[in-house]
């Protein structure tokens, strides 16, 4: 059956629209990256063009990497997204499964409470928080930042967690009980494995606001061995503003990491969206 | 005897699977909001904090040093989330309608792109669109001479009239991607017999879209509209890079985000002030609880109907 909705003018629409999207979308970024390499007179004479023999100049990531602390950032923002990122999922992956799997009063009220933190963002609270950390003597520690992020990330988790955790079948479930299994192990054992895609679209959900968060490392965390990427960043292109080699490159190479997890991991994130996991 | 041990057993597992996520969600998130309503209530007198009431709302709301910039930072958060509902979200449809066609081609290829500057840091984004627009290299006057629009350019960061639209648009250019893919799933989770039957009707291409398939996405759009609002409203990073905690020129890019900021840290000759911060903290939150609040009770609703 020939559609109308397929006739040839109409796919060649839809392409010329999604394509000039697609550059607007791309461009910027590609200005940046190709200037980079660029020596600082290309970069004003010809800023749309790439880089040629003449023109390729390394000057700007020579001065990043020898006056920045960036491997030192790096690590940090490292360390900060993956301590956090383990802990929202072991947190949220139990308390999603107590909240799937048991029936005890409360229940409903607890999944109500912990939803709460998906629509009211952490941030409002910072003023008490900077107090807590203060009086705990966390300012200026990763484990601050750590905690945030955990509590930040909990609510999202724990809601989709629990819908997935809901379809394990109960056979499975009851099967390891008449063995003896204890509930943890069925929880570990059984329950884990089972919704390890579902934990893998959470995760990447929770690392992309954690891994660009400006916020909470300029306030709970500013100093100099604890600063993030994304704050390193931010300061360094600040005080190099008038060297644009230098920040070109310090841009290119805050982008480079998140475009090659994006790559990697954009088949994971865009079946978790399209799945309607998030509802 | 044997039933009674076997369920109080079961209670402590329960209560092992929910204590750390509680304990660390209450201590960190849920403690500390109340705690900045709670001080919103107090006031330095020297060293000792004193209950002081409603004053400092009062202070914020009558007093012309704070109203004026609690006002301009709110009318400015309002235009932030006008330009978001108005751009972001009809792009964002239209794209996830073409992309949605079902035999259309790279349309994979289609989707990662356009998702790309969303997953970029606010950092990036705001020196990349500022470097860009910047009359100083020249990127944005070269690509306006290419399409002999020259004369159009204007430092458009820098001028009072243009900015906050300016960095309005760099918001949505930058977050276009999240509305995109939710009505995208949204438009694959139509099911294959209503559309068609709407194809037996004789009801194709754009009537079909209009009367068929956004009925259906409504309340898609309806969550994205609550997401950007709260987004909106708790906005500070992007405007902090690049503009700086000072929101210019002239405090025309200013908004709640990072009105907070300044008056909680201080800036220049100011000093800051945790209590007038709590104060600004608790409007946010009172602003958001209430664009919240109606979408829950007064649109989410009545969406309901539409659902399967």
């Amino acid at each position: 059956m020939a559609k109308a909705t397929n006739s040839l003018p109409r796919t060649i629409a839809a392409h010329a629209i999604l394509l000039l999207y697609t550059v607007i979308a791309l461009a910027p970024v590609v200005v940046i990256v190709i200037n980079s390499f660029k020596s600082r007179n290309a970069i004003f004479r010809t800023p749309l063009a790439p880089p040629t023999a003449e023109t390729f100049d390394l000057i700007g990531y020579q001065t990043v990497l020898g006056q920045g602390d960036f491997l030192l950032y790096f690590q940090n923002s490292f360390i900060v997204t993956v301590g956090s990122l383990f802990l929202v999922l072991l947190f949220g992956a139990m308390a999603a499964f107590a909240l799937a799997e048991y029936r005890f009063k409360g229940n409903t009220l607890m999944g109500l409470y912990l939803a709460l933190g998906i629509m009211i963002p952490i941030r409002l609270g910072t003023v008490a928080i900077l107090q807590l950390m203060v009086a705990s003597g966390l300012v200026n520690t990763l484990t601050a930042l750590i905690l945030v992020y955990t509590a930040q990330g909990l609510p999202l988790c724990i809601f989709i967690l629990s819908e997935f955790m809901k379809q394990v079948s109960d056979d499975l479930k009851d099967a390891g009980r008449i063995d003896g299994l204890s509930e943890y192990r069925i929880f570990f054992r059984l329950v884990l494995p089972l919704v390890r895609p579902a934990m893998a679209t959470v995760a990447v959900f929770t690392m992309i606001p954690i891994w660009n968060d400006l916020w909470f490392p300029l306030i709970l965390a500013p100093s100099e061995s604890t600063k993030t990427i994304t704050l390193g960043a931010q300061l360094f292109i600040g005080q190099y503003v008038t060297n644009w080699n230098a920040v070109l490159a310090a841009l290119s190479l805050a982008i480079l990491p998140v475009l090659i997890l994006y790559v990697i991991f954009s088949r994971q994130l865009i079946r978790g969206i399209t799945s309607g996991a998030v509802k | 005897m044997a039933e009674e041990t076997e369920r109080k057993r079961r209670r402590w597992h329960i209560a092992v699977f929910l204590a750390p996520a509680i304990l660390v969600y209450t201590a960190i998130m849920i403690l500390p909001l109340f705690g900045t309503l709670q001080l919103s209530l107090f006031t330095a007198d020297g060293q000792s904090r004193v209950f002081a009431g409603l004053a400092n709302f009062r202070q914020l709301f009558l007093d012309p040093r704070w109203s004026a910039s609690f006002w301009n930072a709110l009318g400015n958060n309002v235009w932030f989330f006008i330009i978001h509902m108005l751009v972001q979200n009809p792009i964002g449809i239209l794209l996830a309608a073409l992309l949605s066609s079902p035999k259309l081609r790279f349309s994979p290829f289609y989707r990662t792109a356009i998702f790309i500057p969303t997953i970029l840091s606010f950092v990036i984004v705001g020196f990349t669109w500022k470097l860009i627009l910047s009359p100083l290299w020249g990127v944005a006057p070269n690509l306006l001479d290419l399409i002999g629009l020259k004369s159009l350019f204007v430092p458009w960061l820098g001028k009072e009239q243009y900015a906050l639209t300016t960095l309005g648009l760099i918001s949505v250019w930058q977050f276009i991607g999240i509305p995109m893919m939710l009505i995208y799933a949204a438009l694959l989770s139509i099911p294959d017999e209503v559309i068609e039957a709407a194809e037996c009707d004789g009801i194709t291409g754009m009537a079909q879209f209009w009367k068929i398939k956004l009925p259906l996405i409504l309340p898609s759009i309806g969550i994205i509209s609550v997401l950007t609002f709260v987004g909106n409203f708790n906005a500070f990073d992007l405007i902090y890079s690049a503009q700086g905690a000072l929101a210019g020129p002239n405090y025309s890019t200013d908004i709640l985000g990072t009105f907070l900021y300044r008056t909680f840290f201080g800036f220049q000759l100011q000093t800051g002030d945790p209590y007038m911060g709590s104060t600004i903290a608790s409007m946010m939150f009172f602003i958001i609880l209430a664009g919240v609040c109606l979408y829950l009770f007064a649109i989410q609703t009545r969406l309901r109907r539409y659902q399967f």
